[in-house]
C-alpha cells in the first residue's frame, strides 16, 4: 500500500512534469489546466502516503532521508498549488514541478522500509519541529523557481528579447512578489524550527544549542533571508538582487539540509 | 438557396467613396427593410464600419440579386451606379462564405487581427434581427462566422501582440508592471507619437500622470487635457522618482537624463522597476540608463522592432487562420444544402397529398351506395400508390444530399410541382403560352 501510494505520487508528478514542460514551449493555454489538475491529484495521493505512513509507523514520518525527502516534495507541490491558485500563472509549474519531480526521485533512491525509531527522535517535538522546518524549506524552494523565473524575465526585457518564452513569463512585479511572499511565508517557519529545535535539543540533550553543523548551517541559512528580508525593507532590495539573494539561500538552505547530512557527521545525521 | 455579398472596403475605395456609402448605424431599419423588399432578395444584413460597407443577402438568382444590391447601394445614397461600381465588390457561394469568414476573423483588415470587426459584425447582425431582415440562412451563416472568429482567435496567436508603437509600449509595460492601475505615467515633453501613448496608457486605468516641458506654459496646457499634474522642468528630478513610466520626446540637443542621476533617483524609490520609452530623436535619455537595476529603457526604434516582429508573427498566425476558414466553409455548405433537400421532400410530399386527399373527398362525396368500409380501403389504396410514385425521387434526392448536385434537384422539384408557395413560377407560365 505504501509502495503504491508512493509510486503512483511519482508517476503523477512526471506526468505533470511533462504536461509543465510541454506547456513551457507550446501554446495551448489547455496544457497548464490539465497539469494544474494533474499536479492536485498527485499532491493528493502524496498526502494519502505521507497519512498513510503516519499511521503505519506510528511517529511522523520525517526521521530519515527517503521521508524527509518525499515530505519536502510534498510540501513544495502544496505551496506551489496555493500560488498557482492565487496568481494564475501555470508557468509557474514548468519550474517548480520539475524541482518536486527530482526531490522524490531522489527520495525513492533510499530504502523505504520502516526501521524502528530512533529513541532521540521520540518526542512529540519531532512533527512539530521537522514539519515547521520542511515547510519552510518548500517555500523557499517557491521562491526560488519564482527568482529563476524573475531573472530570465529581467534578461528578455532589459536585451529586448521578446520572443514566444517572453510572452509566456508573467510580469516583473509578479514573479518579484511571488518570490517575496514565499519569503515572508518560509522565514517565520524556519525561526520557528530553529526555536523549537532548540526547546527539544534542552530536553532531549540537555542544552539548547550546541552548535551541532545542523543548528550551525540553520543560522546561516537563517542570517542569509534575514539579510535579504530586511534589506528589502530598508533599502529596497527588490528584483534582480533579491531574486539573485533567494537563489543563494536556497543553495545555503540545500546544503543545511542535504550537505550537512551526508557530508558533516554530527547529531542531525539522519540517513 | 444561395449567399451573395455585394460591397466594398478599404482594399478597394478610398474614404471619400467610403463615407458616401456608409449607412448611420443610428438607422438601420429603412435600408434593410428596402434590401429585403426588392425582388429575388430574401433575408439581408447590411455591415458599415469606416473600413467597409457590405449587403449579405440570400437569392434564388445569383446574377439578379447582385445586380439588385449593387443597384440599391447606388440608388439609396444617390450614386452614379457606373463610378461606384468599380469599387464594388460581389461573391456568391463559397467565395461569400469564405470572404464573410475572413472579414469576422480580422483577416481582411486593413490591421490584420484587429479585434474592432467582429464586434461591429455582431452589432450589424444585432440591427437585421431586430427588424426582421436576417432568417434562418443569415442567422445559422452569421453565428457560424462568429463562432469562426472565435475558433480564430483562441486556436491562433493572431490578435495577442501590440502592432503599434503605442500599444506595444502599454504591453511591454504591463510584462514588468502587471496591473498599471497603481502606476504613474511621466511625459516629458510633448510630441503627437508621444500624447497617443500617454492616452492609450490613461486608457488602461493608470492612477496619475504628470507632464513637464521646457515652457511651463505648455506643461499646463497638455496637463489640462489629460487631467494631469504640470510640473516645472527645473523640478524634473525632484519628481522623476515618483513616476513608474516615463515617455520622454523633448527637442533637447543632448541626453537629459543620465546613469548618473538614474542611480540616484532608483534608490529613491526603493529600487521599484522604471520603464523609459525615448521616443525622442536625437535621444533624450542615455542608453547606459537601461544598465540601472530594475531600470528598462527602450526607444522608438526598440519599438518599432517589437512591432515589426509582431507583424511578421501574425501572418503566420494569418496563415493557420485561413486554414481554420477553409475546414469551416464545408461544414457550413455540408449544412446549408441538407437545408435544401429536407424541405424540399416535406413539401413535395404534402403537395402529393394535399391533391390526393381532395380527389378522395370529390369521388367519396359523389358516390351513392357506398359499401361499409370501402372508404378506409379506399384511402389506403391512393396512399400506397402516392408513396410508390414518391419512393424512388425521394430516395435520389436524400442519396444527393452526400453529393454536390443536390440543389439541381431541388431546383427542379420545386419548378416542376410549383414548390415555392405565393411566388409567381414565371418558367411554367412561358411553357404553357
Amino acid at each position: 500500500m505504501n509502495d503504491l501510494l508512493f509510486y503512483s505520487t511519482l508517476v503523477i508528478y512526471a506526468a505533470a512534469t511533462v504536461l509543465y514542460l510541454t506547456y513551457l514551449i507550446k501554446p495551448q493555454q489547455i496544457l497548464g489546466r490539465i497539469g494544474h489538475w494533474v499536479i492536485s491529484v498527485g499532491f493528493l495521493v502524496h498526502l494519502g502516503f505521507t497519512v498513510n505512513r503516519y499511521f503505519v509507523a506510528g511517529h511522523t514520518p520525517i526521521t530519515n532521508l527517503h521521508e524527509s525527502l518525499s515530505f519536502f516534495s510534498l510540501a513544495v507541490v502544496g505551496i506551489f498549488i496555493l500560488c498557482e491558485r492565487r496568481y494564475h500563472v501555470f508557468i509557474l509549474g514548468s519550474f517548480v514541478t520539475p524541482l518536486a519531480l527530482l526531490i522524490l526521485v531522489v527520495s525513492a533512491t533510499f530504502s523505504s522500509t520502516i526501521p524502528p525509531l530512533n529513541p532521540a527522535l521520540q518526542s512529540r517535538w519531532l512533527l512539530v519541529h521537522t514539519s515547521m522546518a520542511f515547510l519552510g524549506y518548500a517555500a523557499f524552494a517557491v521562491s526560488f523557481g519564482a527568482s529563476i523565473m524573475y531573472l530570465i524575465q529581467s534578461h528578455f526585457v532589459k536585451k529586448r528579447r521578446l520572443g514566444t518564452m517572453f510572452q509566456k513569463l508573467p510580469p516583473l512585479d509578479m514573479l518579484d512578489e511571488i518570490s517575496y511572499r514565499c519569503l515572508t511565508f518560509g522565514f517565520p517557519l524556519l525561526t520557528f524550527a530553529i526555536i523549537s529545535g532548540a526547546i527539544w535539543a534542552e530536553s532531549a540533550w540537555g542544552t539548547y544549542w550546541s552548535w551541532d553543523p545542523k543548528e550551525t548551517w540553520s543560522l546561516v541559512t537563517w542570517f542569509v533571508y534575514a539579510a535579504l528580508l530586511h534589506g528589502r525593507l530598508t533599502t529596497g532590495w527588490r528584483g534582480r538582487k533579491a531574486a539573485l539573494l533567494s537563489i543563494f539561500g536556497f543553495l545555503i538552505m540545500l546544503f543545511t539540509f542535504l550537505g550537512v547530512n551526508l557530508l558533516l557527521p554530527g547529531l542531525h545525521s539522519y540517513k | 438557396m444561395n449567399i451573395i455579398v455585394v460591397g466594398l472596403s478599404h482594399k478597394t475605395a478610398g474614404v471619400e467613396i467610403r463615407e458616401k456609402v456608409a449607412f448611420a448605424p443610428t438607422q438601420m431599419e429603412k435600408p434593410l427593410k428596402a434590401v429585403v423588399e426588392l425582388p429575388d432578395i430574401t433575408e439581408a444584413i447590411i455591415v458599415s464600419t469606416c473600413n467597409r460597407v457590405e449587403i449579405y443577402a440570400t437569392t434564388r438568382d445569383i446574377a439578379g440579386g447582385m445586380a439588385r444590391l449593387k443597384r440599391f447601394l447606388a440608388d439609396y445614397h444617390g450614386l452614379n451606379l457606373e463610378t461606384l461600381e468599380k469599387h464594388l465588390y460581389s461573391y456568391h457561394g463559397e467565395d461569400a462564405t469564405r470572404h464573410v469568414f475572413r472579414v469576422a476573423s480580422s483577416l481582411d483588415s486593413m490591421v490584420v487581427g484587429e479585434p474592432q470587426i467582429l464586434g461591429q459584425i455582431k452589432t450589424s447582425y444585432g440591427y437585421a434581427a431586430e427588424y426582421k431582415s436576417s432568417g434562418i440562412i443569415l442567422n445559422r451563416f452569421l453565428h457560424k462566422a462568429f463562432s469562426v472568429a472565435k475558433r480564430v482567435r483562441t486556436e491562433t496567436k493572431i490578435a495577442s501582440s501590440a502592432v503599434s508603437v503605442a500599444f506595444a509600449a502599454v504591453e511591454l509595460a504591463k510584462k514588468i508592471f502587471g496591473e498599471l492601475t497603481d502606476k504613474t505615467v511621466l511625459l516629458i515633453g510633448a510630441g503627437e507619437m508621444c500624447e497617443l501613448a500617454a492616452k492609450h496608457f490613461i486608457n488602461t486605468g493608470v492612477r496619475g500622470v504628470m507632464v513637464t516641458n521646457r515652457t511651463y506654459e505648455r506643461a499646463e496646457k497638455l496637463a489640462e487635457e489629460f487631467d494631469a499634474k504640470p510640473i516645472r522642468f527645473e523640478d524634473l528630478f525632484d519628481h522623476l522618482h515618483k513616476a513608474d513610466i516615463i515617455l520622454s520626446s523633448t527637442g533637447a540637443p543632448h541626453f537629459i537624463i543620465r546613469e548618473k542621476e538614474m542611480n540616484e533617483v532608483i534608490r529613491r524609490r526603493k529600487m521599484k522597476a522604471m520603464f523609459f520609452i525615448d521616443i525622442a530623436v536625437p535621444r533624450d535619455i542615455d542608453p547606459k540608463v537601461n544598465d540601472v537595476e530594475n531600470v528598462y529603457l527602450y526607444t522608438v526604434d526598440d519599438l518599432n522592432g517589437v512591432v515589426a516582429t509582431n507583424l511578421e508573427q501574425r501572418k503566420i498566425e494569418a496563415a493557420k487562420a485561413e486554414a481554420i476558414v477553409e475546414q469551416e466553409i464545408g461544414q457550413f455548405f455540408k449544412w446549408l444544402s441538407s437545408l435544401e433537400v429536407t424541405p424540399t421532400i416535406v413539401a413535395l410530399r404534402t403537395r402529393f397529398d394535399e391533391i390526393r386527399k381532395a380527389e378522395l373527398a370529390k369521388t367519396i362525396s359523389g358516390w351513392k351506395d357506398l359499401p361499409p368500409g370501402a372508404e378506409k380501403k379506399l384511402d389506403a389504396l391512393t396512399n400506397a400508390f402516392m408513396n410508390k410514385l414518391l419512393h424512388q425521387p425521394m430516395s435520389v434526392l436524400k442519396k444527393s444530399e452526400q453529393g454536390n448536385r443536390n440543389d439541381l434537384y431541388v431546383d427542379a422539384l420545386r419548378n416542376l410541382f410549383d414548390l415555392d408557395t405565393g411566388e409567381p413560377q414565371e418558367n411554367l407560365i412561358e411553357l404553357e403560352e
